[in-house]
């Protein structure tokens, strides 16, 4: 089991998000599209970093604590699965902020971009 | 590079893609920094855990502090290296500006969010009556 310690707080984040597609609608889930292009945006950069930061020494992992699921430059499964769960609550977040509040967040198209 | 020389250089680029790159200017938005005051808190609850646990570890000689994990001080917030938080301050800021960014270029701006189901309006969030209209969108989105 202490092997799932690492993905267990990531799970914990994801249960703590999912009931905002709920009970504040916030959609995130079913725009699944736009969340993968997004994903698809930021994970390579963080992936890199992730990857330079371990070669580096930077920081490193309790191979008891991870899965021991290793990618290529001893990536382990668990970082990747950070940089997919944590986008997935930032926005999340920012959706249930807009539907309690009714903020913009400046995706819609009759707002200029330049708007201050 | 150490991991404080990569941490602030990461901000200075999210900033300048979130501003000038993708210009979707979340950084002006309340909605953004309410967001991330709530998405910040839970960074220090779980990130607290993962460090403090020493499921991570860092190297003294990457970051401001040193390689054992403190609750407060010697570099540290919540256990976490005050680097996390440049860290999680870039991924955050980039993910939401990339969003924003599908949702304004047509890639699934609909549905939008909202609004609260009924039992949580007027109640918890406060912010519309239960029976009221969906609350505005215009006029009130733009930080001072």
């Amino acid at each position: 089991m202490s092997h799932l310690a690492y993905v267990g707080v990531l799970a914990f984040c994801l249960a703590g998000t999912a009931w905002l597609e709920v009970a504040l609608r916030t959609r995130v889930y079913r725009r699944w599209r736009r969340l993968l292009a997004t994903i698809a945006c930021v994970l390579p950069v963080f992936v890199i970093w992730d990857l330079y930061a371990i070669a580096q020494g930077h920081w490193t992992f309790d191979p008891e604590r991870t899965t021991g699921i290793l990618f290529p430059g001893n990536l382990p499964l668990d970082e990747v699965l950070f940089f997919l769960v944590i986008p997935i609550a930032s926005v999340l977040t920012l959706e249930a902020v807009r539907s309690a509040k009714g903020w913009s967040v400046g995706d819609d198209p009759s707002e200029p971009e330049d708007a201050p | 590079m150490t991991y404080t020389q990569l941490a602030v250089a990461g901000v200075l680029a999210t900033i300048a893609l979130d501003l000038w790159v993708l210009r979707t200017r979340l950084l002006r938005r309340r909605v953004f920094w309410v967001s991330y005051a709530i998405i910040v808190f839970f960074q220090l609850v779980t990130n607290g855990v993962l460090t403090g646990l020493r499921i991570v570890r860092y190297d003294g000689d990457a970051i401001l502090g040193g390689d054992l994990p403190v609750f407060l001080g010697e570099g540290r917030i919540a256990y976490a290296p005050v680097e996390d938080l440049l860290f999680g301050f870039a991924l955050v800021v980039q993910t939401l500006a990339w969003w924003v960014f599908w949702g304004r270029r047509g890639v699934q701006r609909e549905p939008r969010s909202g609004p609260p189901r009924m039992w949580l309006r007027g109640g918890a969030l406060g912010s519309a009556g239960s029976d009221g209209p969906p609350p505005g969108r215009e006029g009130d989105g733009e930080a001072p």
